[in-house]
C-alpha cells in the first residue's frame, strides 16, 4: 500500500485531474446542488421568467415550508434506520385540533398552539415507544398511525371543514417580518436598483447570512487544512461558496421586492440551522448516525439506542405538529383531507437529498435541498400548466433517478 | 510444472491508496500456493482482481490463466472458468440449510422446480468429500464456524473447481478445526485442485504450502519454495522487512492489588431459556496483570465477557462484579463503561465498527464525552485523538477520514482496539484481539497490552491461539461448556495442560 501523493502538484493537468477525481468522489452532494440549479434555470426559461418573479419566489417558500419542516424530522428518523409514514396524517390531525380548539372553543391561540405541539410530540412518542422498546417495525407502527390519525381528524372535524382562523393565527404562515430599517433606506435602494420597492431587512439579512456562510466556510477550511484534512480543491470550494452565497442574496433580494421576509422563512431557517447543528456537531447527533449505521456496534459502545429511537420519533411528531399549524394557518381552514399523501413528498425529499434507506447516511442540508428541488418541480410544472397526472409521474421518476444515481455511485466507488 | 496462473504487473488504485503496485504472482498447476503479507499489504485486493470482483478495466496488468489471457467481467465469469474464491468473511445464508446454501444460485432444478432428492443426494456426496458429518437439511446457523467453512468448500467443489482461493480460512477456527481444513486442502491437491491460501498463521502456511509469495506494501518481495526449504522466520523477515527475533515482547510484569473480581456468575441463553450458558463462574484479575481465558469454540468465553459487559448477552444474569473491592453496577453497557470496563468484540464487522463511517468516527464513538463540551463535539479534538491512536497503533491509512469499510481486516481490528483504548478503562477485556492480524502488528498489539498492564490496568484476554495465551498471560483460566474448569499460572501452563483440563471435564 502506498499513500498517494497529496502534496499540491504544480502542473495544471494534475490539478484538473484531482479536481475531476474529487468531484467524481463527491458527485452526490454537488450533483444535487447542480440539479437544483439546472431545474431552476430550465423552468425560468420555459416559464418566461415567471419562476423567479418576486411573488413566485415568496410563494415557493410558503408552499414548501411545511414539507421542509417535516423533512428535518424525517431525515433524523431515516438516518436512525426507520421511517415514519404517519406524518401527513398527524399534520392534518393537528391542524384539525387547532381549528376545533381555536374556532369552535375560542381558546387563546398561543395556548392552542402549545397544546397542538404537545399533542404532536405525544403522538410521536407513542409511536416511538412501540418501535423503540417493543421492536415493532416502524413501517407497521406508522402505517397504523397513518390510518388512525386520518380517521381521528375526520372524526374531530365531523367530516367538515372548520375555519376561518383569527388574524393573529394566520400570521404564522402568511405574515411577513416588519422592516425594522427606516423607510428612507428602502426607497433609495429601490431607486438605485430601479425597482418598485425594496425591503431593507430582507436584503440586509440576505447579505449578512451570505457573509456568515463565507466566513464559516473559510474558517472551517483553514481549520481542516491545519489538521491536514484538506480534500476539497480550492477552486471547487470557491465556486461552491460563491454559488450558495449568491443564491442567498438573490433570493432575499427577490423577496425584498415583494413583501419582505415571510415569518415561516424565519422559522424554517432557524429550524434548519438548529437541526443541521444538532446532527453534525452534537453528541446526540453523532449517536443517531452510529445507531443507524450499525445498531449492534452502537449498543456495545454504550449508546442507549432505544431511547434515541424513541426521541427521534417524538421529535418527528413535534415537527409534524409544527407543520400542521403552518399548513392550517396558510389555508386558513382545517379540512379532513389536509396533509393527505404528504408523507410521500417528505420521504421523497429526504431520499433525493441523499439519505440511505438502510440508515446511517444523510444530511439536513441535503434533505432541505431535496425538498426545494421537489418544490421547484411542483411549482414550475404548475406554472407551465402541466396536469397533476404528469406532475406525479415526473416527481416519481425524479425520485427514482436520484436513488439510482446513489446506488450507481456507490457501486462505482466499490 | 506448468503455471496454471500468472498475474503480471498488477496495479490497482483506490482513491488515495495504491493497493497493488506491479504485483506478480505465478501459481503452478496442482500446488498449494500461499500469499502472505502484513495487514493492508494487498492480499485480498489481489484475489479480488483475480476473481473478477474488480473486473477487467478496473486494474492494470495482465492475467494469464490456463495459458490464455483472462479478462473476467465479474465473479460469475471467473467461476465459469473454475476459479472459486472463499472470502475473508463467509457468505452463507444462515437461515437456509446446508444443501440450499451449497446449491444457491446453482439449483438442481428442472423447469424452475427444484429437485430436492438430487440436491440432498449430491450434498451428501460433497459433505462426505469434505469430511463433514451433518445432514444436508441442517440449518447453517446451527453449526459452528469451522463447519461453515467446510460447507463453503463443499459449495466450491460443487462448481467444478480448478483454482480454489481461500482468504484467511482459518482465522476464526480452533486449532483442530484448522488442521482438518488444511488436511482437506492437501487431499484436494492429490485430486488435482490448485489452491491459493492467504493466512497470517505461518505455521499453517509451512504445513500446507508448496510455494509462498510474500507481498509487502503492494509489491511482491519474494517467492519461497518448499523444495528449497524455508522457515517461518524467513517468511516473517520478508513480510516485515527485518528480522524479528521474538514473537512476543520480552517483559516482566508485577501484578498489584486486586482489580476485577467476578463471583457466582450465572447466565442463561437468551432464547433457549432453560439452557444455562455460564455456570457459577468466578475469576479475578489484578492490576497490572494479564489473564487469559482458554477454551474451545462455543465454550462460553465470549458469552461470559459479554454478559459482564452491560448484560450484552443472555438472560437471568446473576452474580457479583467487584472493581477495586467495591461492587459495581454493570447492568447496562454505559454503566459498565462508566465503571471502567471495556470489551473489545471478537466480531469487528458486525459488532465493532460502523463500517460506513470514518476511522475518526469509530475511534471516539464509545467516549464522545471526552471530545465534547456541553454535548457539542469538538471536531478538532476528535481528529487529534484519532491521529494519536493511528500513530500509536500504526493503523495504515492515508487519513483518519477514511471509511473503515475500506480498511484491510487487520487495520479494522486496530480501529476497534483504538476505540476501546480511548475509553481509558481500568479493566480491558480483549476477545480474540489478534484475529486476522499479521505478525508484526500482533507484536505491536502485545506491546500495547504490556504498556496497559504497566499502567496498572487489568487485562483479560480471550484467545483461541494457545501460543498467544502462553506467551502473554500471567495466569490462564480454562473454560469448558460454560464452566471455568481450571486455573494455571504462567509457569505451569502448557498446551497439553490446557487441553487435558478441557478434555477431562
Ligand atoms: N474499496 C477500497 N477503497 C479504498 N481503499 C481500499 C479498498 N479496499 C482496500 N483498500 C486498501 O487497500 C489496501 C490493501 O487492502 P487488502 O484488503 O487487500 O489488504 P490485505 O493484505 O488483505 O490485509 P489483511 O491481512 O488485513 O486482510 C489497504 O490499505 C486498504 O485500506
Ligand atoms: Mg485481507
Amino acid at each position: 500500500m502506498n499513500v498517494a501523493n497529496s502534496e499540491p502538484t504544480a502542473s495544471a493537468t494534475a490539478d484538473t485531474k484531482s479536481i475531476r477525481h474529487y468531484l467524481s468522489a463527491n458527485l452526490r452532494q454537488y450533483g444535487l446542488l447542480l440539479a437544483l440549479i439546472a431545474v431552476m434555470v430550465f423552468f425560468q426559461i420555459v416559464t418566461d421568467g415567471t419562476l423567479l418573479r418576486a411573488i413566485n419566489v415568496t410563494n415557493l417558500l410558503l408552499q414548501n415550508s411545511y414539507i421542509i419542516i417535516m423533512a428535518l424530522g424525517m431525515l433524523i428518523v431515516i438516518v436512525a434506520g426507520h421511517i415514519d409514514l404517519s406524518v401527513g396524517s398527524v399534520m392534518g390531525f393537528v391542524g384539525a385540533l387547532a381549528a376545533v380548539l381555536i374556532v369552535n372553543y375560542d381558546i387563546n391561540i398561543y395556548l392552542a398552539a402549545a397544546i397542538c405541539l404537545a399533542t404532536g410530540a405525544a403522538i410521536g412518542a407513542a409511536q416511538g415507544y412501540w418501535v423503540a422498546y417493543w421492536r415493532i417495525p416502524s413501517f407497521i407502527v406508522t402505517l397504523a398511525g397513518m390510518l388512525v390519525f386520518r380517521g381521528l381528524s375526520l372524526w374531530l372535524l365531523e367530516g367538515q371543514s372548520v375555519g376561518p382562523f383569527p388574524r393573529e393565527f394566520q400570521i404564522i404562515a402568511t405574515g411577513f417580518l416588519p422592516d425594522i430599517f427606516p423607510a428612507g433606506i428602502g426607497t433609495s435602494l429601490a431607486a438605485f436598483f430601479d425597482v418598485r420597492q425594496i425591503n431593507t431587512l430582507a436584503v440586509a439579512s440576505g447579505v449578512v447570512a451570505a457573509a456568515l456562510i463565507v466566513w464559516m466556510g473559510v474558517r472551517t477550511r483553514a481549520l481542516n487544512q491545519s489538521y491536514g484534512m484538506n480534500e476539497e480543491p480550492q477552486s471547487i470550494f470557491v465556486a461552491r461558496t460563491f454559488i450558495v452565497a449568491a443564491a442567498l442574496v438573490f433570493v432575499t433580494y427577490k423577496l425584498a421586492q415583494f413583501r419582505g421576509l415571510p415569518n415561516v422563512l424565519l422559522t424554517m431557517g432557524v429550524l434548519t440551522v438548529i437541526y443541521a447543528f444538532l446532527t453534525q456537531s452534537t453528541v446526540i447527533g453523532r449517536r443517531i448516525y452510529a445507531l443507524g449505521g450499525n445498531v449492534k456496534a452502537a449498543k456495545l459502545s454504550g449508546i442507549k439506542t432505544e431511547r434515541l429511537t424513541f426521541l427521534a420519533f417524538m421529535n418527528m411528531g413535534f415537527l409534524a405538529a409544527a407543520a400542521g399549524l403552518v399548513f392550517a394557518a396558510r389555508l386558513n381552514t382545517a379540512t379532513p383531507k389536509a396533509g393527505f399523501a404528504l408523507e410521500l413528498d417528505v420521504i421523497a425529499a429526504v431520499f433525493i437529498g441523499g439519505a440511505s434507506m438502510s440508515g446511517g447516511v444523510g444530511t439536513i442540508i441535503g434533505a432541505v435541498v431535496g425538498a426545494f428541488l421537489m418544490g421547484v418541480l411542483n411549482n414550475g410544472m404548475s406554472i407551465m400548466g402541466i396536469g397533476i397526472d404528469f406532475q406525479q409521474m415526473i416527481k416519481g421518476l425524479v425520485l427514482l433517478a436520484a436513488v439510482i444515481f446513489d446506488v450507481y455511485n456507490k457501486n462505482k466507488q466499490g | 510444472m506448468s503455471p496454471l496462473l500468472e498475474m503480471r504487473d498488477i496495479t490497482k488504485t483506490f482513491p488515495g491508496v495504491k493497493a497493488l503496485d506491479h504485483v506478480n504472482l505465478e501459481v503452478s498447476k496442482g500446488e498449494i500456493h500461499a500469499v502472505v503479507g502484513e495487514n493492508g499489504a494487498g492480499k485480498s485486493t489481489l484475489m479480488k482482481v483475480l476473481s473478477g470482483v474488480y473486473p477487467h478495466g478496473q486494474y492494470e496488468g495482465e492475467i494469464i490463466y490456463d495459458g490464455q489471457p483472462a479478462r473476467f467481467r465479474d465473479i460469475r465469469d471467473s467461476e465459469d472458468h473454475g476459479i472459486i474464491i472463499i472470502h475473508q468473511e463467509l457468505a452463507l445464508v444462515p437461515q437456509l440449510s446446508i444443501a440450499e446454501n451449497i446449491f444457491l444460485g446453482n439449483e438442481r432444478a428442472k423447469h424452475g422446480i427444484i429437485n430436492w432428492h438430487e440436491t440432498n443426494r449430491r450434498t451428501e456426496d460433497l459433505l462426505a468429500k469434505v469430511g463433514l458429518a451433518e445432514a444436508p437439511t441442517t440449518k447453517v446457523d446451527g453449526i459452528g464456524v469451522g463447519k461453515q467453512q467446510l460447507v463453503e468448500i463443499a459449495k466450491a467443489l460443487s462448481k467444478d473447481v480448478k483454482l480454489l482461493i481461500l482468504d484467511e480460512p482459518t482465522a476464526a477456527l480452533q486449532e483442530n478445526d484448522s488442521r482438518k481444513l488444511l488436511d482437506l486442502m492437501l487431499e484436494l491437491k492429490t485430486q488435482g485442485v490448485t489452491s491459493i491460501i492467504i493466512s497470517h498463521k505461518l505455521g499453517e502456511v509451512r504445513y500446507v504450502a508448496d510455494t509462498v509469495t510474500v507481498i509487502r506494501d503492494g509489491s511482491t518481495v519474494s517467492k519461497l519454495n518448499a523444495k528449497t526449504g524455508f522457515s517461518e522466520d524467513d517468511i516473517v523477515r520478508d513480510m516485515v522487512g527485518r528480522d524479528m527475533t521474538h514473537r512476543f515482547p520480552q517483559h516482566k510484569r508485577s501484578p498489584g492489588k486486586m482489580m476485577l473480581e467476578v463471583e457466582n456468575w450465572n447466565v442463561w441463553h437468551p432464547e433457549h431459556t432453560e439452557r444455562q450458558v455460564i455456570k457459577n463462574a468466578a475469576f479475578n484479575v489484578r492490576a497490572g496483570e494479564v489473564v487469559g481465558i482458554a477454551g474451545l469454540m462455543g465454550s462460553g468465553r465470549t458469552e461470559l465477557a459479554m454478559s459482564i459487559f452491560g448484560q450484552s448477552y443472555g438472560r437471568r444474569i446473576s452474580g457479583s462484579v467487584k472493581l477495586d473491592g467495591t461492587a459495581i453496577d454493570v447492568s447496562t453497557v454505559d454503566r459498565a463503561i462508566a465503571a471502567g470496563i471495556s470489551y473489545v468484540t471478537e466480531d469487528r464487522k458486525s459488532l465493532g465498527l460502523v463500517l460506513d463511517e470514518t476511522i475518526q468516527f469509530n475511534t471516539t464513538l464509545a467516549n464522545l464525552e471526552a471530545v465534547s463540551s456541553g454535548s457539542i463535539l469538538k471536531k478538532n479534538e476528535e481528529t487529534k485523538v484519532a491521529e494519536k491512536y493511528r500513530e500509536a497503533l500504526a493503523i495504515r491509512t492515508p487519513s483518519v477520514f477514511q471509511k473503515t469499510v475500506n480498511l484491510s481486516g487487520g487495520n479494522q481490528q486496530k480501529v476497534v482496539l483504538a476505540k476501546w483504548l480511548f475509553t481509558e478503562p481500568e479493566v480491558l477485556i480483549l476477545d480474540e484481539p489478534t484475529r486476522g492480524i499479521d505478525v508484526g502488528a500482533k507484536y505491536e498489539i502485545y506491546t500495547i497490552i504490556n504498556e496497559l498492564a504497566d499502567q496498572g490496568k487489568a487485562v483479560v484476554m480471550i484467545s483461541s491461539e494457545m501460543p498467544e495465551l502462553l506467551g502473554m498471560c500471567d495466569r490462564i483460566y480454562v473454560m469448558n461448556e460454560g464452566v471455568l474448569v481450571g486455573e494455571l499460572s504462567a509457569a505451569e501452563a502448557s498446551q497439553e495442560r490446557i487441553m487435558s483440563l478441557i478434555v477431562n471435564e
